[in-house]
């Protein structure tokens, strides 16, 4: 049986999240993300938290991997805010 | 507030700040570690694997106690070019015989060990924790800021990693930027120990460390494959910027990789248990901010941007823990100051060196077609010399020059080796 190529839910629904709810430690502002033509976030957050929906930048930090990458791509300074989750949310890696 | 205080409080219990806790308390300085996940290694992702030498240097024999996976006997360096490879596989049954060597590493276990044997030696450590500033009085870092707690210490060491948020808010260095940065996507997929023997070629406990490069999509990166105990770690990096500007989610290039027959053969079977991303200190000597210290505060590790990418050799760990040694060795020498101190201790133990003697090596990454058109190039003329069918082949010579052509122009091929020549 080969190895399935998963999607990036079924990929994120592999790790375990404890999940702020109502505490995002990633603020984004949509009216800068509006002004945006690159968007790098959309390609390259390894976790799909920004997606483009009717044409807009959306974003969910549900499942955020805590990576960084997209406090060093965003340009336009979408990104207003970039912590680590509070104490004992987030991602726990167990097996990496 | 706490009246406690420490003679020196580590943040980030990754590899470089659980050496550094472990070199204190071992000498008996007062240690606090602090760690902002629920257990050390719970934040941490690496592609798996560690040069010994380093824990030798901080403990010999030390390597011995650690939750080490497989010893590396096997290097391999696969060139991709869609459902095409070809693959170097160097091996030596003699590596690893003696010290220093290398294995793969799983972050979860390695770290809590670390953490643990820190503690072991007196260190005081507290996950759960995450450090939300610095203390400061009189231009001097005096402590740290923890939700409602504040606890004080002669020196705090961030080894808070590649995003290293203390060292900016001292006003060391600015955020990392993109350039200096790769980002790491990572499936760990289990499979019978028995399965990856036999599969890789190997006896127990033995290991193979792979690299790819062509599967990017021609953006500048390269991909992983690290055996474990009963498990595969697989991955690929990306230079963030140039993913961003090619447009294709990375992790479906990852996922395309995970397909590629070579890769799939050796996955068969498997169950994918965990994804993680992280990003990577890329650029080496290049990178490392000018400055690592202040009155107060040293920086270490990922933070201090300490990384080798050679393309064949990718050092991040075994950096971190010399340089936590060095952070360590500075602080127990009475009456010199530490931050010079620390910087003469990454001389001294050939850290700084090191980087130097790599500092224009990821100029090599600044040729694009490394990561495709030259793949691409020694499958089509590797392909042609196994071609058997029947026919009278075309003169060799001729076709091999006509697939040399077909990838780069002679002039590329001249400015690229002449790039080459000058990065190393």
């Amino acid at each position: 049986m080969t190895l399935k190529r998963l999607s990036p839910e079924e990929l994120l629904g592999l790790d375990r999240f404890n999940v702020d709810e109502g505490h995002p430690h990633i603020l984004v502002d949509r009216a800068r993300c509006a002004l945006c033509a690159a968007r790098p976030c959309v390609t390259v957050c390894p976790a799909r938290c920004y997606r483009l929906k009717d044409g807009q930048v959306a974003f969910d930090c549900a499942g955020c991997l805590e990576c960084g990458t997209c406090r060093v791509v965003c340009k336009d300074q979408g990104v207003t805010s970039w912590t680590y989750p509070r104490a004992s949310f987030g991602i726990t890696f167990r097996c990496s | 507030m706490s009246d406690d205080s420490f003679d020196v409080i580590v943040v980030g219990a990754g590899p470089a700040g659980s050496a550094c806790a472990f070199a204190l308390a071992r000498e008996g300085r007062s240690v606090l570690l602090l760690e902002r996940g629920d257990s050390a290694g719970a934040k941490n992702l690496s592609g798996g694997r560690l040069y010994t030498y380093a824990l030798e240097l901080l403990e010999p024999g030390m390597y011995l106690r650690a939750p080490l996976q497989r010893r590396i006997v096997r290097e391999q360096v696969m060139l991709v070019e869609g459902r095409r490879a070809t693959t170097l596989d160097v091996a030596d049954p003699a590596w690893g015989e003696g010290v220093p060597r290398s294995h793969s590493v799983v972050r979860a276990s390695l770290d809590e060990w670390f953490a643990a044997e820190a503690e072991g030696a007196g260190a005081v450590f507290a996950a759960g924790m995450r450090v939300d500033g610095l203390l400061e009085e009189n231009g001097r870092i005096v402590g740290i800021r923890a939700g409602e707690d504040e606890m004080r210490a002669g020196v705090v060491v961030a080894a808070d990693g590649v995003n290293s948020l203390l060292g900016q808010q001292a006003g060391l260095f600015p955020d990392v930027a993109a350039r200096a940065v790769g980002v790491g996507v990572k499936e760990t997929i289990e499979l019978p120990d028995a399965v990856i023997d036999d599969r890789f070629g190997v006896t127990a406990g033995e290991g193979v460390a792979r690299v790819a490069i062509g599967c990017t999509e021609g953006v500048s990166g390269g991909g992983f494959l690290y055996t474990n105990r009963g498990s595969l770690s697989l991955g690929i990096v990306f230079n963030p910027e140039q993913a961003a500007a090619h447009g294709r989610p990375i992790q479906e290039i990852f996922q395309d990789f995970k397909e590629q027959p070579a890769i799939a053969a050796l996955l068969e079977g498997g169950t994918s248990v965990e994804y993680g991303a992280h990003l990577v200190p890329e650029i080496g000597h290049h990178g490392v901010p000018a400055r690592l210290h202040r009155e107060g505060m040293l920086v270490i590790g990922d933070a201090a941007q300490f990384g080798i990418n050679t393309g064949l050799v990718i050092r991040g760990m075994d950096l971190a823990i010399v340089s936590g040694l060095a952070a360590a060795r500075a602080i127990l020498q009475e009456g010199a100051p530490t931050g010079p101190a620390y910087m003469a201790q990454l001389e001294e133990l050939a850290l700084l060196p090191t980087l130097r003697a790599y500092a224009e090596f990821h100029g090599i990454f600044g040729i694009s077609r490394i990561f495709k058109e030259y793949p691409a190039l020694a499958n089509q003329a590797l392909g042609f010399l196994f071609q058997v069918d029947g026919r009278v082949p075309p003169p060799m010579l001729k076709e091999l020059l006509a697939i040399v052509r077909k990838n780069v122009s002679f002039r590329q091929l001249a400015a690229d080796a002449w790039k080459g020549y000058r990065s190393l």
